[in-house]
């Protein structure tokens, strides 16, 4: 298998992420695909490492794994802060802060 | 002219102008405290003027050559490398002459002051600001330097102003304040102009290096010069075209019309031109001017003075006739220059009379001016009668009383000048005796003779009243002689009004004691002149027209219409009318364009385009609509568009 496949895959993941993003209203189902979207781009990541020969695009997967693990920590507490205040999941229901 | 440093008496000179305002200071600084003796005081400090005066005077009769011009230098006032202002006073036979005249009439005039004014619960403030004024006279004629006499001009400006709008309960007295004041300001332009073309022409400001430097500085400088000085000239003494605020002037007290507004302030003028005569002998062009200035506004005043029914406009009217005359005969020249200060002198007597005896009028019939309404005074105010007429006879030149003397002095001089212009002034100057001779014998038949117009129609009055009275308060006077205290000073000035041309012209007295300031009148001639006769003849004609139109026939109680030229100068001439509608008028569209520019074109601007940035981002904003997905589509878009761009870049 080339590496070009794999970038492909990681197209098809980001894609999938970023539509799950615009059309789901549950924020716990918003996260799952932002976490798609962000290993969707660990992927692509790794296999434009292995077709550059060097590990630049391995050690910045690792970063994004760490920001992507304290980023789920963050924002789930803060779904859980909003999901006991509203007894609501979906971000269309957290719109006050606006124009 | 050669200057000496002051010594023995002279050099006390700033006694003359500390008097005065060591009695303005405490009256002004001490405040109702001073309510009691306070009038003393202002009498007082005037009188001490007066006999340093007389001292110096005398002490100055002594000296011969150069040791009649001293120069007291009292302090640098703004010294900075080789610009040198200093405070200086010089006494010479000019500022003399003007020293008696403003302590002397000053002095009588505050002493009448202290009756005219008893009742009246200011009278401290206005002796307060009558010594002001005198410091300021004084200062005026007195300084060795430009600056200086621009100081004593303003001063006297400030104090003119407070006084006429002295009873500024007053709205017509408040309003006729601003416009004395505001018709100086332009004046008072022409002089600060004229002083700062001196200071970059010549470097300094005293007469003795101003006058030095003129001989040489070439007549373009000198025309300037002329010119700046006879603007200042015409707004301080009324004279064309800035004639209009003397005649609202008149609002003010009695005192200080006598005072300020026929003796003195007004001639200041005079005094500017004949002080500046190396300037002006170097300049045939503004030497033209003025005598034009001075024709026009002797006719221009007279005029007026003829259809007036307030007594006090009248003599206004008359006073700016009068210093027409000055100024047409400084305008003349070495050949006019004495005769315009001998006049000044004389008139000093005896239109401070006529005022003063138009106060005493207005004292005892409650403060009425309008001449329809009094008739038949000469028994009952027989002092009165008696000094205002001989101010009478003095104004229209009757011999030997002063006015004979030194006015057909001016028309001789006029005569004399040759040419057309000369026969013009001439003419002007005779017609204007006759013209004279008309309104001030309307002024004495209507007051003094025929019958007491004033019992049947009542007066009004109440000039000093606060509140005013009303047509409806409507009161039958009890006219009666004034206290001795207002006799005593218009007998004084009436024996002035008799004897000061005789004694001034006479012998050329007068010409041989100002010769070293303005030179001797090149021609000298006797008392009868063919011109002085023809003016004697036209004054007949004027008192027998007079007497034809207001003696022989009953005067109405209420002005008739008139004809185009009555109506026309009972209007001032339509000089109000004519800065109404070219300076003021124009002014007001002026600013009135000024300010829809202003809001609608460079605020327009401005608040139009804020507006249009608000409305915008108004709209704008409503994209924030809170709605995390659409953030985030938006986010897709746009690196989608950034992607896009990117690659088409590369590509």
């Amino acid at each position: 298998m080339s590496p070009a496949h794999y970038v492909f895959l990681a197209v098809i993941l980001f894609v999938i992420g970023a539509v799950g993003v615009l059309v789901r209203r549950n924020a716990i189902l918003v996260f799952m695909s932002v976490e798609l979207m962000l290993n969707a781009c660990n992927l692509a990541f790794v296999a434009f490492a292995r077709m550059h020969g060097n590990l630049d695009g391995q050690v910045v997967a690792f970063f994004v794994m760490v920001v992507a693990a304290a980023e789920v920590v963050v924002g789930l507490a803060i779904l859980m802060a909003i999901y006991r205040a509203r007894k609501s999941a979906s971000v269309d229901d957290a719109n006050l802060l606006k124009y | 002219m050669t200057t000496l440093a002051a010594t023995g008496v002279f050099r006390y000179s700033w006694l003359l102008l500390a008097f005065p305002v060591f009695g303005a200071g405490v009256l002004l600084l001490g405040g109702r405290r001073t309510n009691k003796w306070g009038h003393l005081l202002g009498v007082l400090m005037s009188l001490a003027s007066l006999v340093y005066g007389f001292i110096a005077f005398f002490t100055l009769l002594g000296q011969s050559g150069a040791g009649r011009s001293q120069d007291l230098h009292m302090y640098s006032w703004i010294p900075v490398a080789g610009f040198q202002a200093n405070i200086g006073l010089l006494i010479d036979p000019l500022s003399i002459s003007f020293v008696l005249l403003i302590t002397g009439v000053g002095s009588l005039i505050l002493i009448y002051a202290v009756a005219y004014m008893a009742h009246d619960p200011e009278r401290r403030r206005f002796f307060a600001y009558l010594n002001l004024f005198i410091a300021s006279m004084l200062l005026l004629v007195l300084s060795d330097n430009y600056l200086g006499l621009y100081v004593g001009w303003e001063g006297v400006g400030l104090a003119s102003y407070l006084l006429i709008g002295f009873w500024q309960f007053k709205p017509t007295a408040a309003v006729a304040a601003k416009k004395a004041f505001i018709a100086n300001r332009v004046g008072d332009a022409g002089l600060s102009l004229a002083i700062m073309l001196m200071f970059a022409e010549f470097g300094t400001f005293n007469f003795t290096g101003v006058f030095d430097q003129a001989k040489s500085g070439g007549s373009g400088v000198a025309t300037a010069l002329g010119l700046l000085l006879l603007l200042g000239a015409c707004g301080k003494s009324a004279q064309v075209p800035l004639q209009s605020w003397l005649l609202d002037a008149m609002e003010g007290p009695t005192p200080v019309s006598a005072l300020i507004h026929a003796a003195t302030m007004v001639t200041a003028g005079v005094y500017l031109i004949v002080r500046s005569n190396p300037i002006f002998n170097d300049a045939p062009t503004a030497q033209l001017a003025v005598t034009v200035v001075g024709a026009v506004t002797l006719l221009f005043g007279a005029i007026i003075g003829c259809a007036k029914d307030d007594i006090k406009k009248a003599l206004a009217g008359s006073t700016m006739s009068q210093i027409g005359y000055m100024t047409l005969a400084a305008g003349l020249g070495p050949a006019g220059y004495v005769f315009a200060i001998a006049h000044l002198l004389a008139h000093g007597f005896f239109k401070a009379g006529l005022f003063l005896g138009a106060g005493s009028v207005l004292h005892g019939m409650d403060d009425e001016v309008n001449m329809r309404r009094y008739g038949g005074l000469r028994k009952l105010l027989p002092i009165t009668f008696v000094t205002f007429g001989l101010g009478y006879l003095a104004i229209i030149g009757i011999p030997p009383f002063s006015g004979f003397f030194t006015k057909d002095s001016i028309i001789d001089a006029a005569w004399e000048k040759g040419g057309t212009s000369g026969w013009i002034l001439a003419a002007c100057a005779i017609i204007g005796a006759g013209i004279t001779a008309f309104y001030m014998s309307r002024v004495m038949l209507m007051t003094y003779f025929g019958p007491k117009r004033w019992e049947e129609n009542g007066v009004i009055g109440g000039a000093g009243a606060n509140p005013p009275f009303t047509e409806a308060e409507r009161h039958i006077p009890h006219p009666h002689e004034s206290p001795l205290l207002m006799t005593v000073p218009m007998i004084l000035l009436a024996v002035g009004s008799v004897g000061a041309g005789w004694f001034l012209i006479v012998n050329y007295r007068f010409a041989d004691f100002l010769a070293p300031v303005v030179g001797l009148p090149p021609d000298q001639h006797g008392i009868w002149t063919w011109p002085g006769i023809i003016a004697l003849i036209l004054v007949v004609f004027g008192v027998g027209i007079a007497w034809a139109m207001y003696g022989r026939v009953p005067v109405l109680a209420t002005a008739p219409r008139g004809s185009v030229l009555t109506r026309a100068a009972r209007a001032d001439l339509y000089g109000d009318a004519f800065n109404e509608s070219v300076l003021m008028r124009p002014g007001q569209w002026l600013t009135r364009l000024s300010v829809y520019f202003d809001s609608r074109g460079v605020d327009g601007l401005v608040n139009g385009l804020a507006a249009t940035i608000g409305g915008t981002s108004g709209r704008v904003r409503r994209l924030q609509n809170g709605f995390v997905r659409s953030y985030a589509l938006s986010m897709l878009i746009g690196a989608v568009l950034l992607l896009a761009g990117l690659l088409v870049v590369r590509l």
